[in-house]
């Protein structure tokens, strides 16, 4: 009895022995770097195997997974709103968005109404916590490009923001606060003024962000024309939500398909020209702007009502069907696909989510850049790991 | 002024008139004063660049132990003393082991050979101004070695970049160095000094000084390895460059010869642009002279000194990083021709004697 031959497999290893390694007089060797999962630009347990040329990236193949903690499969072993929270834990950064998406989907499923006061307060937190996410990205955005400092002024902002969600919501991070029917609390008495006076506050900031960081020479230098993502490749790789929009798509589900108050307010969507670095920074920068927009137009407008139109404790009970819901959560398109076979428990619950996507736009524009090239690179990408491993 | 005897120069008349005994005790005493300085100095710039830093970024930086936080460093050092010492599986022991060292000799050797206040000066070498380029060039081959030997990849290549970047802005500081070389005629630091009296060199040397004081600056931020050209250690892409592996004491050392180099890079462009312990005289103004002549020559260097260390750590912590690629193309197509244009106008400017005091 022969062994039966192995499968050809295209290894890493193999390429590289093909790829013969040496590309100029002076012979030079490719070599591997595993970069991650524990490295301090890949902000979580994100690993990159890269394949490279001295200081030239030519290959990268991201391995997730490190994280993954089988969030949609512990959705089958609870009830219906059980789901909600866990979903705080994929992307922590945007966790009321993320709480968005799955309530729509279950009140769509479910047919569970809500009022217009429910709608604002869910449309002014999640815009509250872009602004929050978004500052937290410049900040670590300018420690990865090795100014320390802008870190400390994103996180000091951010505090304002993350302050009003606290008092009204009372977590930080994890929120648990968008659900099937309403929102867990109703509003602090001092929301507006807050929300007022933390606007007030950030918009000179912002200027202040743009003359610390944007206008350095040193800032332009590493970020224009590096890691250009072509708009056809982006999506075609699925890129969504500021990395999209950097490669010139306007693609905003806010815009496009508006959900919430989205539809009542007016603003702009930022679109970058080519689709660098650059670009995707400066779409990020224009987006607090906007959500600032957004927020003006929305805190003084909260309608009157409940804001909880289903008792908390009634068990949801959702028709035998497939689902789904999208929303714009601060990294691009969270889409959520809920099936029910009718019973109290979910069937199966998938989660199409932002940052999986948009990593693997890596492996298209980081060939050839350096190494100091691919840490802008990932971090204009803004990844949050725990979302792309679930 | 007369210029005093250094202390090298009292161990060797010693040596010559009292014998081995007085020469040894003078060697000594350099020995602990050297020592005790860098200690001292160390530690205190490693808290100040906490406390600046810690202004820059709206926090206070550190409080808590002593008074303002000043034996926080102390407290810090006592850590490292405490911590195991690592040496990674598959390094090469013993260059693993003398690296730190290598780059605290080089260190050292700078240190000694410079002119603080008069007759407060360990070795005046009669050619310094080489002596000095030549030791900044030593402490390169302690990050090569430690990168090297760790058996890291990012420490590799973190030592890679040290070495490209250390032996191109070499080529820079040099040309600044030589600027104020050719005003004041001499490589001796105490002459150099001395030939400020009547004005330093940064104006007195007309445009040149301006010019070869912020090559020095940019240059030499690129040889200690300083935030914008900070590549070697690069946190955010190689985790910690060339001293990812390094840990306990050994780190320490590497530490201490950063921070230490910052100061010697201060001192340097103090003792050849700012006039060293020289006080600020201004034409015409003989009371204000007379009074300025009253702060002691040390408090002179360390002001100055303090002023240049603040503008690197303003640097420091305000700038991002370059790229490898933008290193390099700043120092061959943008620093080298200034530093060399501006090394032939400054050796006209002393031919032709078309500067104040010229003769």
């Amino acid at each position: 009895m022969t062994a039966p031959a192995l499968p050809a497999t295209t290894t890493l290893r193999a390429r590289l022995s093909a790829s013969g390694g040496a590309r100029s007089d002076l012979a030079t060797q490719e070599y591997f770097v595993n970069m991650g999962p524990q490295h301090p630009s890949t902000h979580g347990v994100l690993r990159l195997v890269l394949r490279m040329d001295g200081e030239t990236v030519r290959e990268v193949v991201p391995v997730p997974g490190y994280i993954h903690r089988g969030i949609e499969k512990m959705a089958e072993h609870g009830s219906w709103r059980q789901f909600v929270h866990l979903v705080d834990r994929m992307d922590y950064l945007s966790a009321l968005a993320n709480n968005w998406a799955v309530t729509r989907a279950i009140e769509g499923a479910a047919q569970i109404e809500t009022n217009a006061r429910i709608e604002t307060i869910r449309t002014l937190v999640c815009e509250l916590q872009r602004v929050q996410s978004h500052l937290l990205w410049w900040g670590v955005f300018g420690m990865d490009l090795g100014a320390f400092t802008p870190f400390f002024y994103g996180f000091r902002d951010r505090e304002l923001f993350t302050d009003i969600l606290e008092r009204t919501i009372g977590g930080r991070l994890t929120m648990n606060y968008i659900q099937p029917g309403g929102v867990m609390y109703d509003l602090d008495a001092d929301f507006q003024r807050d929300v007022h006076a933390a606007v007030a506050a950030l918009r000179p900031r912002l200027h202040e962000f743009e003359t610390l960081l944007s206008d350095n020479v040193i800032v332009q230098k590493r970020l224009r024309g590096v890691g250009v993502l072509p708009a056809e490749r982006a999506v075609a790789l699925g890129a969504t939500g500021p990395v999209l929009r950097g490669s010139g798509v306007p693609l905003d589900l806010r815009h496009s398909a508006p959900y919430g108050r989205y539809g009542d307010v007016v603003f702009d969507v930022p679109v970058g020209t080519r689709g660098d670095c650059w670009d995707r920074y400066q779409v990020r920068i224009d987006e607090m702007r906007q959500s600032l927009l957004i927020i003006d137009q929305l805190v003084d407008d909260i309608p009157a009502g409940k804001t909880f139109l289903v008792k908390p404790a009634a068990k949801i009970k959702v028709p035998a069907g497939l689902y789904a819901a999208e929303v714009e959560t601060a990294r691009g398109i969270l889409g959520v696909v809920v099936v029910s076979n009718g019973k109290d428990v979910p069937y199966r619950i998938h989660c199409r989510t932002p940052n999986f996507n948009n990593l693997w736009t890596v492996t298209a524009t980081a060939p050839g850049s350096r190494i100091a090239d691919l840490v802008a690179i990932l971090s204009s990408l803004d990844l949050v790991i725990p979302d792309i491993d679930r | 002024m007369p210029s005093l005897p250094t202390l090298a120069d009292r161990a060797a008349t010693a040596a010559h008139a009292d014998g081995l005994g007085p020469a040894l005790g003078w060697t000594a005493l350099a020995v602990v004063a050297v020592l005790a300085f860098m200690t001292v100095v160390g530690l205190l710039l490693i808290w100040v660049e906490r406390k600046v830093a810690a202004r820059f970024q709206c926090r206070l930086g550190p409080t808590r132990v002593g008074r303002f936080g000043l034996l926080q460093t102390v407290a810090d050092a006592l850590k490292l003393l405490l911590k195991e010492d690592i040496v990674p599986t598959g390094a090469d022991r013993v260059l693993h082991l003398i690296a730190p060292l290598l780059s605290f000799l080089a260190m050292l050797l700078m240190l000694v050979a410079l002119p603080l206040a008069p007759g407060l000066h360990v070795v005046d070498v009669d050619i310094g101004v080489v002596y000095l380029s030549a030791c900044s060039g030593l402490g390169v081959i302690g990050i090569l070695v430690g990168g090297w030997s760790s058996h890291n990849k990012w420490s590799l290549l973190g030592a890679m970049r040290a070495g490209a970047q250390v032996i191109s802005y070499e080529v820079s500081a040099a040309l600044a160095l030589l600027v104020a070389v050719v005003f004041s005629g001499s490589l001796r630091l105490s002459e150099i000094v001395q030939s400020q009296a009547d004005g330093w060199w940064i104006w007195r040397a007309p445009g040149c000084g301006v010019v070869g004081f912020l090559l020095l600056l940019v240059a030499g931020t690129a040889e200690i390895n300083r935030t914008p050209f900070d590549l070697a250690e690069g946190e955010s892409e190689l985790t910690a460059g060339f001293h990812t592996e390094y840990s306990g004491l050994r780190f320490a050392f590497f530490f201490l010869s950063e921070f230490l180099n910052l100061f010697v890079l201060a001192a340097l462009a103090t003792t050849l642009y700012l006039g060293g312990w020289m006080p600020l005289h201004l034409p015409g103004l003989a009371g204000f002279n007379a009074a300025m002549d009253f702060v002691p020559p040390l408090a002179w260097f360390g002001v100055k000194a303090a002023a240049v260390v603040f503008v690197l750590m303003w640097f420091r912590w305000t700038f991002p990083r370059l790229r490898v690629d933008q290193l390099m193309r700043l120092e061959w197509q943008i620093l080298l021709p200034i530093g060399f244009v501006n090394l032939f106008l400054a050796a006209g400017v002393v031919v032709g004697g078309f500067y104040p005091g010229a003769g």
